[in-house]
């Protein structure tokens, strides 16, 4: 019982540290100032529940006794992998499965986009021993898999908008803190749905809808070390264009849809198993706009292991650079 | 060094897809952009004599003669064609082109945009009944009217009938006075339409305005600002253009007014506007469906809901009297105590358990929920597409799209009444475990109306545009069958509503062979 005592210990003084709450897909993501070193691959698995019984009509909040609880789950296997010491590429597939508490819709189910992710390390400035200012650029496609239904809010599993972004990071790292601060830009293509005519604001005779542009802020804070990354969230993400859903009308793909959230995110490095990492997290829309008010849980389970010395796993810090004990 | 290039070209090249990707994302090729400039293969110069609908003659109501062209009042009307000719913007020729597709086509598309604005179900209150939208105070939530399909067919029914009778009379004067087009009379007006030989007074695209506008007063109270916009835009094209001087087009307005009255007294009294009922009347409902031993039909929604129009069966039908309209009512569904009945729910639940890509896109095609043109519009939009490659005169569009939507309307009270007869409950109320691929209407399964709606649309346009082959009957069935794919109908419903909408489709086909247009 030792190790398990000592394991909860360490697990709640990293709860601790997350004071607030964070985004979607925490481990191994584009949004965090983690990299992996060279030839270093992480491949993993991904949890996310998503639900929400409130959600905003524009800006009118209400709940729905027709739908009841919305519930978005994902299962995805994410990996990342270490070109250079600077240079990471990542990747996700999710499937994702809805449904509805009340009422007599139907939710639905399939595998959504693939998405493609290159994290380059621009520069890094070391202050004195204790902190340094790393700074990154991420870019982001993703495109659908398959071909779901888009037009079918709140129970599409997707918007089918094949996307592409790019993002700047700036980290800053005294001893074992750190802040990140990032912004993105994501353009969004346009989508067909199947019907041929619709009304957003005015009707269209086309299948084509436009889909606007969304921009996103995201800032953490928090505790990285060894072998606990526990950090709270603030993301911020908001279409740049789109029309509100009207009063009691069913939501739309092009809908305006921003979101501001709060959350936190821990992730372990086990010493039991080298390589094994755990992560989790959950965050909270605060406020929103023709979205759900959701709560969404995450957890994942990741493998590190160094392809270069045949595949065997090694420690969290032989893998992970940008970590300043070292 | 040489990973950072790389590094920066892979970023720059992601960076070139998205700048591609977000090129002209505006440009949707909405279909309706698209449409030609009108030009009819045929002016159809005697449709004076066609068969009106409500008018009792085409000349009931008096068009002056116009003012002679040689004198200066005519020659001041030019001038104003003229001043604007001598410099057009870019707008000004857009709206041009816009309105050169065709009156009746345009009029025909705001109305649908109308119905899509509207068809919205009232918000509940804070005590879980339902706020009832009141024409006597439109602007108030919920706004007047909430445009469901049986508002909507109606609406379509009302604005082509009377533009189409309007037209009969408009047609009547232009034969008997003969005036030339202004760029006919003068040749240095220039035609930014086709010319046309069809005399230009009164004005046709002023007629189709002008009687629009005032049945949309009566349906859509809310929106005759938008509306006015909509014709003041549409007249000073004409002007323009050359196609008219302001004259024709008064006069177009003025006989546009007189006819449009005549609908809008009928409507008034067409027990449309008694059609939701009252707590009575919906207890009624369930309680003769209980005395004759069957299931009777509950709102699925949360809080329950009132019935949808429960009298909309009563409102009085264009194409045949309210006797007739009885012997249309479809014979009884199955018992809800039956084993057909239950084998036809077992059917409804695997389409609900077994949804195949395919078959989603039909449900979804064809949904035409809350927030859309209804079925009604969804096939005036259809035929709209197919009449546009036709090359019809303004007043065939108007006579094949009062065939099309007298129909439709009727199809609407026919079904309407059927399902407030029967009171039959949904799938979903037989079996909670069928969970739909669409939103479940709120009023009684049998018949389905978009069987109803689309088959007789389908007679219609099959009877209108004979080369088509079996395309509309086709088109009628993958509607109809949506529904059950959809998990919100039966098969009993879909294929007496496919029948019923036939029966009723035959009465405008009917019409269409007599009324001196064939």
């Amino acid at each position: 019982m030792k190790p398990l005592q000592s394991y909860l210990k360490r697990l709640l003084m990293a709860v601790a540290y997350m004071c607030l709450s964070s985004q979607l897909l925490n481990a191994q993501t584009d949004v965090d100032a983690i990299m992996l070193k060279k030839n270093v691959l992480c491949i993993g698995g991904m949890y996310v529940n998503d639900s929400w019984t409130n959600y905003w009509e524009g800006t009118f909040k209400r709940d729905n006794q027709n739908i009841g609880k919305v519930t978005t789950q994902m299962f995805g296997v994410m990996g990342n992998y270490g070109i250079t010491n600077r240079v990471n590429v990542l990747f996700s597939v999710p499937y994702v499965t809805t449904k509805a508490t009340r009422g007599t819709l139907k939710g639905l189910d399939g595998i959504q986009d693939f998405a493609l992710m290159l994290k380059y390390l621009v520069a890094e400035k070391k202050f004195s021993s204790h902190d340094k200012l790393s700074v990154y650029a991420i870019g982001r496609v993703s495109a659908p898999l398959t071909n779901y239904v888009a037009d079918f809010l709140p129970l599409s599993i997707g918007l089918r908008s094949k996307t592409a972004g790019i993002r700047a990071l700036a980290d800053y790292q005294y001893q074992k803190y750190f802040v990140s601060a990032s912004g993105a830009y994501t353009y969004r293509s346009n989508i067909d749905i199947d019907r041929n005519a619709y009304y957003t604001t005015e009707m269209h005779y086309t299948n084509e809808v436009e889909m606007h542009d969304a921009a996103s802020f995201n800032l953490r804070a928090g505790y990285r070390s060894k072998y606990w990354v526990a950090e709270a969230v603030f993301d911020k993400m908001n279409t740049l264009g789109g029309f509100d859903i009207r009063k009691n009308d069913m939501p739309f793909p092009s809908n305006k849809m921003n979101a501001t959230r709060i959350g936190a995110n821990f992730k372990h490095t086990l010493k039991a198993v080298k390589g094994l990492e755990i992560t989790g997290g959950a965050m909270y829309v605060v406020a929103g706009r023709n979205v759900g008010q959701s709560t969404t849980i995450n957890a994942g389970i990741f493998y590190l292991m160094n392809l270069s010395s045949r595949a065997k796993p090694v420690s969290n810090q032989q893998q992970i650079t940008n970590l300043n004990e070292k | 060094m040489k990973n950072k290039v790389t590094t920066i070209v892979a970023l720059g090249v992601m960076l070139a897809g998205v700048v591609l990707w977000s090129c002209n994302k505006s440009d949707l090729n909405d279909r309706s952009n698209e449409f030609p400039a009108l030009e009819p293969a045929n002016i159809d110069l005697n449709a004076g004599t066609w068969m009106p609908v409500l008018l009792t003659a085409a000349d009931e109501f008096t068009v002056p003669a116009p003012i002679a062209t040689n004198t200066p009042a005519y020659v001041a009307e030019l001038n104003e064609i003229k001043a604007y000719q001598r410099d057009l913007t870019s707008q000004q020729k857009a709206s041009i082109k816009y309105w050169s597709a065709g009156a009746v086509l345009r009029w025909n598309e705001i109305l649908r945009e109308l119905v899509a604005r509207h068809n919205l179900p009232p918000y509940q209150n804070e005590d879980g009944t339902y706020p009832v939208p009141n024409s006597a105070n439109p602007f108030a939530y919920p706004q007047f009217p909430f445009a469901n399909p049986p508002f909507a067919a109606r609406a379509y029914g009302y604005v082509s009938a009377a533009v189409y009778d309007a037209l009969v009379a408009a047609w009547h004067y232009k034969q008997l006075y003969n005036r030339l087009a202004p760029y006919a009379n003068d040749s240095s007006v220039q035609a930014l339409v086709v010319k046309s030989n069809l005399p230009s007074y009164p004005s046709e695209d002023a007629v189709v305005a002008a009687t629009s506008i005032e049945v949309l007063k009566l349906m859509f109270p809310t929106e005759l600002a938008f509306i006015q916009k909509k014709a003041d835009e549409h007249m000073l094209a004409r002007i323009m253009s050359g196609a008219n001087v302001r004259s024709e087009i008064e006069a177009g307005i003025a006989l546009g007014r007189q006819v449009a009255a005549k609908f809008t007294t009928r409507a008034r009294t067409d027990r449309a506007g008694q059609a939701g009922g009252n707590p009575q009347v919906w207890k009624a409902l369930e309680d003769q469906t209980i005395a004759k031993g069957e299931v009777c039909w509950f709102s699925l929604e949360t809080p329950k809901r009132p019935p949808m129009l429960p009298l909309f069966g009563k409102v009085k039908p264009f194409l045949f009297d309210s006797l007739t309209a009885i012997g249309l009512r479809p014979p009884p569904p199955p018992s809800t105590s039956s084993d057909k009945f239950k084998e036809e729910t077992r059917e409804v639940l695997f389409y609900s358990q077994n949804p195949t890509r395919e078959r989603i896109a039909i449900v979804h095609f064809w949904a035409d929920g809350a927030g859309t043109y209804t079925p009604a519009g969804h096939w005036n939009a259809i035929a709209a597409e197919e009449f546009v490659k036709e090359n019809y005169s303004e007043i065939r569009w108007a006579r094949n799209l009062a065939l099309l939507n007298m129909a439709l309307m009727d199809a609407g009270i026919i079904c309407w009444d059927a399902k407030y007869f029967y009171f039959n409950p949904r799938p979903s109320q037989t079996d909670p475990s069928i969970k739909t691929l669409t939103g479940m209407p709120n009023f009684p399964s049998y018949t389905s109306g978009h069987s109803t709606f689309s088959a007789a649309a389908a007679t219609v346009l099959g009877h209108l545009l004979p080369d088509r082959g079996s395309k509309f009957d086709d088109m009628a069935l993958e509607a109809s069958m949506s529904r059950l794919y959809g998990a919100i109908h039966y098969r009993s419903d879909c294929e007496a509503g496919l029948k019923c909408g036939k029966d009723v489709g035959q009465f405008a086909v009917n019409r269409a062979t007599t009324d001196g247009a064939e």
